[in-house]
């Protein structure tokens, strides 16, 4: 099924006689279910509305990624969470849609200063698993009138709803960007040169460490701001090690670390953990495998052997791992039971069917 | 302002349901004495006042729990309570309620600078969270003008914002993890100092559900560096087109300023009469705000008079002196004091596309004319949220109703442009009858099935957000 109207996706959906699968790019089959027909949202696309004066963007979901990035650097423009692909990762060859990069909650590097995907989706149009069509949020970037539906959407990886029409808050492109390189410090060593960096007030845009690298740290915005800011983090990083600053291959750089480039080649599984940035040492060396630092330490892609336990290996941490490379079942990680339930309740309300990508999230 | 009929049953129950209630808290934590509930008879938007059945007052998540489960257990519906500070009426109680008020529980829990996230207890008020960690050089960032007051658990009811959310964002995008305790009186931990949820994100429809989902007695919240400095300038204009004109072409050139307030004429003179903060006389005035350090300060506020250059200004004043920063915000902070002055008025808050800027203020004025009643605008201009002062007088009969239809034409207005009814105060009673301008019955079914999952008897708050009639079959 490839519906090319809101109603046409709304028919399909109330017509469906058992489970469906959906799909944008199908670049991210994290939890991926089988056997299931596949309803494809690629055909819902186009920009609905652009103002770049007012930094808002409306696009429907099956417009690629690409053509968003495309429309909004035509203004000078972005998406503020710089959404990542992670085709390469995976080993899938499809174009990752906008509605995909949401139903996923991607966020790049500059999530530490710009916030996640959720928190620049401004307004959803979806289609529940009955077949209704709901609005909610809108195209202004303040907005509190009933529910946050728009967060509760991000991130639920399509079993909620499917969503057809995206509102976000964009943001103008730093004209300057500068990385500083710590190439001496080792993955579990970085994390409190990352950590003094987010913590000063130079408005760091990016920290991660990656394999034959090193530390990485990002400052972006006008010329000499920029110029500025990069000279007294060097000198609060000094301590550190060496720093060496990179300017031009700094964009390519923070697009193979936000990608997680390195690991594309390694086999085994691969996971992707979000936790509390200081337990990331402790992490990294009980998994004792390659790894790329995001987040300032706050997200660790990993690569373990195959079928091996990553959560049971890397415990005891406070956050969450996710089995992004491997089996479809399990991929998410346990909730609380109260949590769970809460969750089983949102799904049975929304899609009382249980037709909505079923045991995607476990 | 209509509420449900208070229920007769948890009426006569009065005198049980208070001896239960005082069996599982401390003596001095449950009141019902009619003198003392008198304090908790309305929040902020004080036209509408109920004396509840009883308020209690618990220490700890424990408590609250045990509160909730008494409730939970007589069908007596709980209208949870910050500092009571709403001026969307989100706390004002119905005669059958059990305010449940949280602000003794105002501890820090936690501080951690190396993770940036301190963990409070939600009636710690805003400023003082603040207060915990700005000797190390970090701050909360949202800023509602009532921070000095309002309490960590109603910014979370109502997702509040601030001046400064262009940059910083609003109580959503600083939150990362809090302690729930359901209707039922079950504790949940949502969240946590981590990125993400590891499932459905449901911290993100928590926060803004006006405490109908459940009572938050704990929160994470991010903290960020403080900036080295901020300095503010004040452009004034001849027109309001031309002050519109001029907030786009700095958003668009790249600038990202931390705050663009605006004020127009009624309220420059008002606020000047009364605040002699020495603003121009003009039709429209703005103050913009950047931060960092200062050759960063200067890099941007070159292009900002470039580009307020163009638009022909009637008055540029940058700071030179932290007193002339001072003196620049005190017009603006005083505004609504100043307005107060001259009469009563109501606040609205409902939020605009920035481009709708020149078009709506034209039309409030003539709303405004048409009505007989004065409008000040006063807004949040870099990301629409306005904030249009009603005047009128409590003690002319007819008065409030005659600005409630103006303000609900002002609010109907703000949808019309593609905006919102509020931008940061929240629906509660105010805005309940509105919210059908805005939805469809699908989009609020949506988020009231929200509801039913977290609270199915529809105890918790139950007669805000929704309009009485669409939710009257869920209330039982």
């Amino acid at each position: 099924m490839r519906p090319e109207t809101e109603a046409q996706l709304a028919e399909a959906i109330r017509d469906a006689a058992g489970p469906i699968r959906v799909v944008g790019g199908d670049t991210r089959p994290v939890g991926r279910i089988a056997g299931v027909p596949a309803l494809e949202t690629g055909a819902l696309r186009g920009v609905v509305l652009y103002e770049p004066a007012a930094l808002t963007l409306v696009v429907r979901a099956g417009t690629t990624l690409a053509e968003v990035e495309a429309v909004l650097a035509a203004e000078g423009q972005r998406l503020p969470f710089e959404p990542m692909r992670w085709g390469s990762v995976l080993g899938t060859a499809g174009e990752s849609t906008i509605g995909g990069v949401v139903a996923a909650n991607v966020s790049g590097p500059r999530r530490v200063q710009a916030g996640a995907c959720r928190d620049s989706l401004i307004g959803v149009r979806f289609v529940d698993g009955t077949g209704a069509v709901v609005k909610n949020g809108g195209r202004v970037m303040k907005n509190v009138t009933g529910y946050d539906l728009v967060k509760l959407m991000a991130g639920s990886w399509g079993t909620l709803g499917v969503l057809t029409e995206l509102a976000f808050k964009v943001l103008p492109k730093a004209p300057a960007e500068v990385t500083l390189v710590l190439p001496d410090l080792g993955a579990g060593a970085a994390v409190a040169a990352l950590s003094a960096a987010l913590g000063s007030p130079y408005d760091v845009t990016g920290a991660g460490w990656m394999p034959g690298v090193g530390a990485v740290v990002r400052v972006e915005g006008l010329n000499d701001s920029v110029t500025y800011r990069a000279g007294k983090l060097a000198a609060l990083l000094a301590r550190f090690g060496e720093v060496r600053e990179e300017r031009a291959g700094s964009p390519a750089l923070w697009q193979s670390l936000g990608e997680a480039a390195p690991l594309k080649s390694q086999t085994g599984d691969l996971w992707r953990f979000s936790l509390k940035p200081s337990e990331a040492p402790g992490v990294i060396a009980r998994l004792a495998g390659p790894v790329v630092l995001d987040w300032g330490g706050g997200l660790i892609w990993a690569v373990v052997p195959e079928g091996c336990d990553a959560r049971t290996l890397a415990a005891p941490f406070s956050g969450h791992a996710t089995w992004m490379r491997g089996p479809g079942a399990g991929a998410f990680a346990p909730e609380a039971a109260p949590v769970v339930a809460l969750s089983a309740g949102l799904r049975a309300r929304f899609d009382p069917r249980g037709i909505l990508n079923p045991g995607r999230m476990g | 302002m209509q509420m449900p009929v208070p229920n007769p049953q948890v009426l006569a129950r009065k005198a049980a349901i208070v001896a239960r209630l005082r069996a599982v808290l401390p003596s001095d934590g449950v009141i019902d004495d009619p003198t003392e509930t008198r304090a908790y008879e309305c929040d902020a938007l004080s036209a509408y006042r109920c004396a509840p059945l009883a308020v209690v007052l618990p220490r700890t998540t424990a408590e609250v729990a045990a509160a909730l489960r008494v409730c939970h257990q007589e069908g007596v519906p709980v209208v949870p309570r910050g500092a009571g500070t709403s001026l969307a009426g989100g706390s004002m109680p119905s005669e059958d309620a059990v305010v449940l008020g949280i602000a003794r529980m105002n501890r820090v829990l936690e501080v951690d600078l190396a993770n940036r996230f301190v963990r409070v207890e939600a009636g710690r008020t805003n400023l003082a969270v603040t207060g915990a960690v700005e000797g190390d050089g970090f701050f909360y960032a949202p800023d509602p003008s009532s921070q000095l007051a309002c309490a960590i658990a109603g910014n979370i009811a109502m997702n509040s914002g601030g001046a400064h959310c262009l940059k910083y964002g609003v109580t959503t995008n600083n939150l990362l993890g809090v302690t729930l305790v359901t209707m039922a009186g079950e504790v949940i931990e949502i969240g946590g100092p981590f990125a993400d949820a590891a499932g459905l994100d449901l911290l993100g429809v928590i926060c803004g559900s006006e405490g109908q989902l459940g009572v938050v007695t704990e929160a994470t919240l991010r903290i960020l560096p403080r900036p080295e400095g901020a300095r503010p300038v004040l452009i004034g204009f001849d027109a309001n087109e031309v002050a519109g004109a001029c907030v786009a072409d700095i958003i668009r050139a790249g600038v990202l300023p931390v705050a663009i307030e605006f004020m127009d004429r009624p309220c420059i003179r008002a606020t000047e009469a009364f605040a002699h903060a020495g603003y121009p006389d003009c039709e429209a005035l703005l103050i913009v705000e950047v931060e960092g350090a200062e050759a960063e300060i200067a890099e941007q506020l070159g292009l900002i008079r470039q580009i307020a250059a163009r638009h022909d200004p009637v008055e540029f004043r940058e700071a030179q002196s932290e007193d002339e920063a001072k003196k620049i915000w005190l017009g603006r902070k005083s505004a609504f004091g100043a307005m107060g002055q001259i009469n009563d008025y109501m606040c609205l808050d409902g939020t605009i596309p920035v481009s709708a800027l020149p078009r709506v203020l034209r039309r409030i004025g003539e709303l405004s004319a048409a009505a007989g009643l004065d409008v000040g605008n006063v807004f949040h201009a870099g990301d629409g949220n306005m904030h249009p002062l009603i005047l009128y007088n409590a003690n002319t009969p007819g008065d409030l109703e005659r600005a409630e239809r103006l303000g609900a034409d002002i609010l109907k207005l703000c949808v019309e442009v593609g905006g919102c009814l509020t931008g940061e105060h929240g629906v509660g009673i105010e805005k309940r009858d509105l919210m059908g301008v805005q939805f469809a019955p699908e989009d609020m079914e949506a988020q009231m099935r929200v509801k039913d999952v977290f609270d199915p008897r529809w105890l918790l708050n139950p007669a805000k957000v929704f309009p009485l009639a669409v939710s009257a079959g869920r209330r039982g």
